[in-house]
């Protein structure tokens, strides 16, 4: 039964099965070092502009609820191993458990959309989306020391994060995805590869946030929010 | 090495099916590269046209065919359409996707159907691009420069960066699938060693797609939402820094000249070593040339900013470093060079093309070394001098390359010879009309003639005029191709499997080939351009 | 074409990672990240960016060879993965050369 999965799922260019997943597992490697690339534009306007108006970004920063942001870690983390464990599922011909692991694994996903829907619902209540409404006030009501480059501070937030969140949104389909197709039995031992694959590009989404986080949430000391 | 030239029409991957949803849902990544070909080819007339527009306007001093604001939107589109939508995938798309798998011996890509993906992400790119153009037109320049196309252009740079955008994507995929192919898909007994140079130019070219092209895409999604949302990440207005864009723009734009470049070297390298009967000199060099290009490529970007307002610090190394990347180009010269000494040279269209590339590519190259140097590139900076340089480089090189590699293999894809006297006189033409049209502009442009300028001083115009009347050859030398190409789809000569004598794998199928290629993975045991034990017999060519 | 006898049906991965590891590397980023937010609690001036992309570096380092096998995978992805890393690098450290210098004055 093995077997008839993983002959029925090998392509007529690739030689063997073998070969098939290196090559499938590879391509996403290399998918992913676009995706590097596609987010570390939005790393280097952070760089410059952080290094050019540090506390332009301390006062925007001071802004983000760290416990949420630090929840949210923690929720893609969970994420993060519950995937791998799943992938361990295929792989091990467990698919009972596979499938409720990487359900798991969407409520983790979904819940931290939640979480970023109510902090992005609290900046856009409080004017800190970018734009002609943009209307910033510190923290602790001080006037702030550089407002125009605190707004460039929250368009990175809402553009690095907001980008975050839509790779998240495709995650979630992606493990979708792989649900139905082990609930139909297309994944055996022999024949993960979609699984494996689908996992690289979870944690990988897990990865941005894992820096996404103190970048954005943690820049001084002085933190507040709540 | 089977010769006789077949009379019966046997099953190939063009007839192997028909009907429209047999080519739009194709896999068989011969069949994409004749899908790209068609809308590269529509692309590049489109892009043409707005040439003709550009160099009629500039046929008199006062710049009477267009208004200036009709002539920036003039520039800006052939711009965006020649370096986005025809040089970037040109060789890569067309020849790369048709050929790269028979170099290696596979029976398709890694991913065909990523492969048709990419091909459907360029079409909607181009139709999003060119809805933008036909509706109002884009003004920004192809540069896209802040804060003029986020805030202050009243065109459609919405339009058009999203179709780029999307663009974008193709390229990537492209890129990906050849690198994992030529990792993963290689035959017995082709090491890296023995693989052709067509394949590690295309390999190169595929790095820089895949790491260069998301940076663009990042900036030009950033660029529509400032606009969008009146954000201020490049606005100064808004506290954004304008040359941040330029730093993320070129960081992309810089290595895309040798996305461009690379594949055309490529068929260069195939070519040269063919119609010289030898192997190619220095093989391993200039195999690592193209990976040293690619990598050099990535660092000297901001030599397009020298004069923007960046740290005279930072030109420094950048113009340091803008010399280093000439260094591989030039080795690549010299070995062709050194392949052609004492080799048994034929005149065939296909070398024709190479002679050209060589030359014009050497002019284009080292007056790209004059603008490394920043107390002249200060001196010529958005002259003529720059768009003779790199029209020099991109159409004197790269087109040039692309009607080599077209002409070269022409028999393989499509089963037919085209008429060689036609070709000769066409690629005649081609190299006249070139030089006529861009030589003066060098001059122009050392005398201080401002580039995307609509009118000019009077004294200027002797030279625009003979620029002009140069386009029109040129233009009739890229006319003829399409003519006699078409014409020999079903008048031209039965094409042999191999009608240029060529050592390669894609050369011991049939013209043209079956769907699956090989009807046995071949294994490899030869030397890359074993050409010491091709037989010397005459060639026989269409007439 | 070499095809594999249909009777050696190899998994294609051949090795599989105990659960502990997993949830060992899980607890280490979970420990990390609290890590994280307690550092940015103390004033360490300008080393409160280096701790923390230490930490956020190492965590990545954990999620990249366990949970996506890089430790387990061939050279040929452990080296796409480092070439990402370097471009990235070339792009913000040379970017930097014109931001870090724009203030010094210029050459005489």
């Amino acid at each position: 039964m093995d077997l008839q999965v993983a002959e029925h799922a090998l392509q007529h260019h690739f030689a063997d099965m073998e070969q098939q997943q290196e090559t499938s597992t590879f391509g996403m490697w290399m998918f992913l070092l676009t995706e590097i690339m596609f987010f570390g534009g939005l790393f280097c306007a952070y760089l410059v502009y952080r290094s050019s108006y540090y506390e332009a970004f301390v006062e925007g920063s001071q802004k983000m609820n760290i416990w949420l942001g630090a929840t949210n870690t923690a929720v893609l983390i969970c994420s993060s191993l519950t995937m791998a464990l799943g992938v361990r599922a295929a792989q091990t011909g467990k698919k009972k458990l596979m499938v409720v692991l990487l359900l798991i694994t969407i409520l983790f996903g979904l819940g931290f959309l939640g979480i970023k829907g109510v902090e992005y619902h609290e900046h856009w209540e409080n004017h800190e989306f970018p734009g002609p409404n943009f209307h910033f006030q510190t923290i602790d009501k001080t006037p702030p020391v550089d407002p125009q480059h605190t707004e460039i501070y929250f368009s990175l937030y809402w553009a690095m994060t907001g980008l975050h969140a839509l790779h998240m949104i495709i995650g979630v389909g992606l493990v979708t995805w792989i649900i139905l197709g082990g609930l139909a039995g297309a994944y055996t031992p022999a024949y993960f590869t979609p699984v494996e694959v689908v996992g690289l590009y979870w944690h990988f989404v897990d990865l941005v946030w894992i820096y996404l986080f103190p970048l954005l949430y943690l820049i001084s000391k002085k933190h507040g929010g709540g | 090495m089977a010769t006789a030239v077949q009379t019966v029409e046997r099953e190939n991957y063009l007839n192997s099916n028909y009907g429209i949803k047999s080519w739009l849902l194709t896999t068989d990544h011969k069949r994409i590269a004749m899908l790209y070909l068609v809308s590269i080819t529509a692309m590049f007339w489109i892009g043409g046209f707005f040439a003709m527009l550009i160099r009629l306007n500039l046929l008199t001093p006062t710049g009477d065919l267009v208004t200036s604001d009709t002539y920036n939107k003039l520039f800006t589109m052939h711009g965006i359409i020649m370096v986005f939508f025809f040089l970037i995938p040109s060789v890569p798309a067309v020849i790369g996707n048709f050929c790269i798998p028979l170099m290696v011996g596979a029976k398709d890509l890694a991913f065909p159907r990523v492969n048709l993906l990419s091909w459907y992400i360029y079409l909607l790119g181009a139709i999003t691009a060119l809805t933008a153009m036909v509706t109002g037109g884009v003004d920004t320049g192809w540069t896209f420069y802040t804060p003029f196309s986020t805030t202050y252009s009243s065109t459609h740079v919405i339009g058009a960066a999203v179709g780029i955008f999307i663009t974008g994507f193709s390229s990537i995929l492209t890129g990906l699938n050849f690198i994992v192919t030529i990792h993963r898909m290689r035959a017995p007994g082709l090491t890296w060693r023995r693989l052709p140079l067509f394949c590690w130019s295309n390999y190169a070219a595929a790095l820089i797609m895949v790491l260069g092209t998301p940076v663009i895409a990042i900036t030009l999604l950033l660029v529509a939402f400032e606009r969008a949302f009146n954000i201020g990440v490049f606005n100064p207005q808004l506290g954004g820094d304008p040359l941040l864009f330029q730093h993320l723009f070129w960081f992309y734009s810089h290595p895309a000249v040798y996305i461009m470049i690379l594949p055309g070297m490529g068929v260069i390298s195939e070519i040269v070593t063919c119609f010289s009967r030898k192997r190619v000199f220095g093989y391993e060099f200039v195999a690592l040339a193209s990976i040293a290009i690619a990598v050099l490529g990535f660092l000297v970007w901001a030599h397009h900013m020298f004069v923007a307002g960046i740290s005279v610090y930072a030109a420094l190394v950048f113009s340091l470093l803008s010399y280093f990347v000439a260094i591989p180009s030039a080795v690549k010269v010299f070995n062709w060079t050194a392949t052609m000494y004492k080799g048994s040279i034929r005149y065939e269209t296909p070398m024709l093309y190479a002679f050209g590339f060589i030359g014009l590519f050497t002019i284009g190259g080292l007056t790209g070394i004059f603008l490394a140097s920043l107390g002249l590139d200060v001196h010529v900076h958005d002259t003529y001098f720059i768009v003779a340089h790199f029209h020099y480089v991109m159409v004197g090189g790269m087109v040039m390359a692309y009607m080599a590699g077209l002409h070269f293999w022409w028999p393989k894809m499509s089963g037919r010879m085209y008429p060689e006297a036609w070709a000769k006189l066409s690629a005649l033409l081609v190299f006249v009309g070139f030089n006529t049209t861009f030589f003066p502009q060098f001059i122009l442009g050392y005398m201080g003639a401002p580039r995307r300028y609509h009118a000019y001083p009077p004294e200027f115009q002797v030279l625009n005029v003979l620029s002009t009347a140069g386009a029109s050859i040129l233009a009739v030398g890229y006319v003829l191709p399409m003519i006699y190409f078409l014409w020999s789809l079903r008048y031209g000569e039965l094409a042999p499997p191999n009608p240029w004598n060529a050592v390669g794998l894609e050369w011991m199928t049939p013209s043209p080939p079956p769907t699956h290629n090989f009807d046995e993975t071949p294994i490899v045991t030869w030397e890359a351009y074993d050409y010491e034990h091709q037989p010397q017999e005459e060639v026989t060519v269409g007439h | 074409m070499t095809r594999r006898a249909a009777d050696e049906h190899i998994a294609p991965e051949s090795h599989v990672i105990p659960i502990s590891l997993y949830v060992v590397i899980w607890a280490a980023l979970m420990v990390g990240t609290g890590l994280t937010v307690f550092a940015a609690s103390v004033d360490l001036g300008i080393f409160n960016i280096v701790v923390a992309l230490l930490i956020a570096t190492i965590k990545g380092t954990l999620v990249v060879l366990f949970f996506m096998h890089l430790r387990y995978s061939t050279k040929l992805t452990m080296v796409t993965v480092v070439a990402a890393i370097c471009f990235l690098l070339i792009m913000f450290s040379l970017s930097m050369t014109d931001y870090l210098t724009r203030g010094w004055s210029t050459l005489h």
